[in-house]
């Protein structure tokens, strides 16, 4: 059974390590022709770019200037800040909306207005009103992780089995403790799967957050590479974004798992 | 003495059709005194859950009331504890903290050493000792059922009500639970309300048994007196004639009102009377 198992896991890395091979082969021979320094660079160039720019990620000469390990440690930042308030800010408020329905359904047209709105176009307002660039891009970064938190809380809390909760309000549990030991935990799959789809809208925002208000992040540095027309530099900063990308995810998978539970 | 009290207890559900009301049970009226165990016995839709329910406090009766040393009922509480028929543990807890959420409700003031002793000694006396970091997804349904029973009995509830606790339970792991409840009564003493359809559980464990009419607009026939000597055992029960006898004026009383036609229903949802009823007797 195993090693049935075993085996078709080695097939499935075997195809995937074939699918890189094959597609760093295209891409090498369609730039083969290019003379340095024109056209798109190969993967040859960009990994002499990567290892360049990791060996020494955390120089900082100047504004324009900084290692790209430096660039994605404030990207990092500003997530985390804005990413944080938002979760605590969308559980609280999706726990009061998921336990009275009148209040779900007397806010739910709003939320679903404000839903689908890009979160880049907050910005002018968030430029004019607080006029600090830095924090206008964390509160992009917070209007974009606080839906999908806030329906998913909303719904666990509204969807947690009766039987629960009459065993809370047998108990007599004050609202604290019943939060904490029925509410939380019982909807705990369904936020924790919101604050997975936050943290990929976030990291997705951040991006063209950073690219709008300049000065430091992976966003800006991607623009600014672009300006220089360094390429190999976008190429790979672009493959770093998707590679951080998938560690923020598999974290929060983690957290998932933590949290399930069958009944 | 009177303990509890079912006073005039009627429950009405809105209509499916959403137009006026369906009388579920119709003034259901009966006390159990302190430490006796009543269960009530009648078919599905008769409303002996939803009268279990509303002695819990988690729904409320439509007229009537129902009245605790002394004092009315307006909701749930502690000093009721249930018993489900689909065991509603918390999945994400352990066997161990599904029972000490119980113990720290029922005793604040408890220091953590005095709660962990306590829970460790009703996981043990339902036979869970060693499965206490265990969630309930590991356990098999009799096993939950132990926790629910542990869980119930560990808060010392002046009543305890148990809404058909066996029947999501295989026919040979019940009749091991049951004698677990009854060895477990037997040192407590509680105050018991019971409802099932099983009769031989019905027998088995209770002091007396209320029968039930069936729903819509079901109403208390009787109630009967188990005057079989305790302790009583499932193997000894077979051959006590009394036990017999009660089992089949009982099953006669359920096969007769499962027989009820309509027509005797609406004639009894028109006139608010209940339907006439053979008694074997």
């Amino acid at each position: 059974m195993s090693a049935l198992v075993n085996r078709e896991r080695l097939r499935v890395v075997c195809y995937s390590l074939l699918l890189a091979v094959i597609f760093l082969a295209i891409w090498q021979a369609s730039v083969a022709g290019n003379k340095p320094g024109k056209g798109l660079p190969g993967p040859a160039a960009v990994a002499g770019t990567a290892a360049e720019m990791l060996a020494n990620p955390f120089y900082d000469r100047g504004p324009n200037d900084k290692g790209i390990g430096l660039q994605f440690l404030s990207s990092l930042g500003r997530l985390a800040i804005g990413y944080l308030t938002a979760s605590v800010t969308a559980i609280l408020l999706g726990v009061f909306l998921g336990l009275s329905p009148t209040l779900y359904r007397a806010v739910n047209p709003y939320v679903q207005i404000l839903k689908p709105i890009s979160p880049l176009a907050w910005m002018p307002l968030f430029l004019y009103t607080i006029k600090d660039s830095a924090w206008a891009a964390v509160l992009v970064i917070f209007m974009s992780s606080l839906w999908p938190t806030l329906a998913n809380t909303a719904f666990g809390v509204a969807t947690i089995k009766r039987d629960y909760l009459n065993v809370a309000a047998i108990l007599q549990l004050s609202w604290w403790r019943r939060l904490i030991t029925v509410i939380l935990p019982g909807a705990a799959p369904a936020v924790v799967a919101g604050l997975r789809i936050s943290i990929g809208s976030a990291w997705v925002a951040i991006v063209a957050a950073e690219m709008l208000i300049g000065g430091t992040g992976v966003g800006y540095f991607v623009w600014n590479e672009w300006n220089n027309l360094q390429l190999t530099s976008v190429i790979f900063a672009i493959l770093a974004i998707g590679l951080i990308g998938v560690l923020l995810d598999a974290g929060l998978g983690k957290l998932s798992r933590r949290f399930a539970f069958s009944d | 003495m009177t303990f509890l009290e079912i006073d005039h207890v009627t429950k009405h559900f809105p209509a499916p059709d959403g137009r006026g009301a369906l009388c579920v049970f119709r003034d259901v009226a009966f006390a159990l005194d302190a430490g006796e165990f009543l269960t009530m016995v009648g078919h599905s839709g008769c409303g002996k859950s939803t009268l279990l329910n509303i002695v819990a406090g988690l729904e409320r009766p439509s007229a009537g009331g129902v009245v605790l040393e002394g004092r009315e009922i307006k909701g749930p509480g502690i000093d009721r504890m249930v018993v489900f028929q689909n065991f509603a543990l918390m999945p994400w807890l352990t066997v161990f903290d599904n029972v000490r959420v119980a113990v720290r409700a029922a005793h604040p003031s408890w220091r953590t050493a005095r709660v962990t002793e306590w829970v460790q000694r009703y996981v043990d006396m339902v036979g869970l000792g060693g499965a206490e970091q265990k969630r309930p997804a590991a356990l098999s349904g009799g096993m939950r059922q132990r926790v629910g029973l542990a869980r119930a009995f560990s808060t010392e509830p002046k009543v305890l009500l148990l809404d058909e606790p066996f029947a999501q339970i295989d026919a040979l792991t019940r009749g091991v639970i049951q004698d677990e409840l009854v060895r477990m009564w037997t040192a407590s003493r509680n105050t018991v309300f019971m409802v099932t359809h099983d009769v031989d559980e019905a027998i088995l464990l209770s002091d007396r048994i209320a029968l039930m009419t069936s729903g819509p607009d079901a109403r208390l026939a009787e109630i009967i007196d188990v005057k079989i000597p305790r302790p009583r055992t499932r193997a000894e029960l077979i051959d006590d004639p009394e036990y017999l006898r009660l089992r089949t004026h009982i099953l006669h009383f359920l096969m007769e009102v499962g027989r009820r036609s309509p027509v005797q229903d609406e004639v009894a949802a028109s006139t608010g009377r209940a339907p006439v009823l053979t008694r074997p007797t």
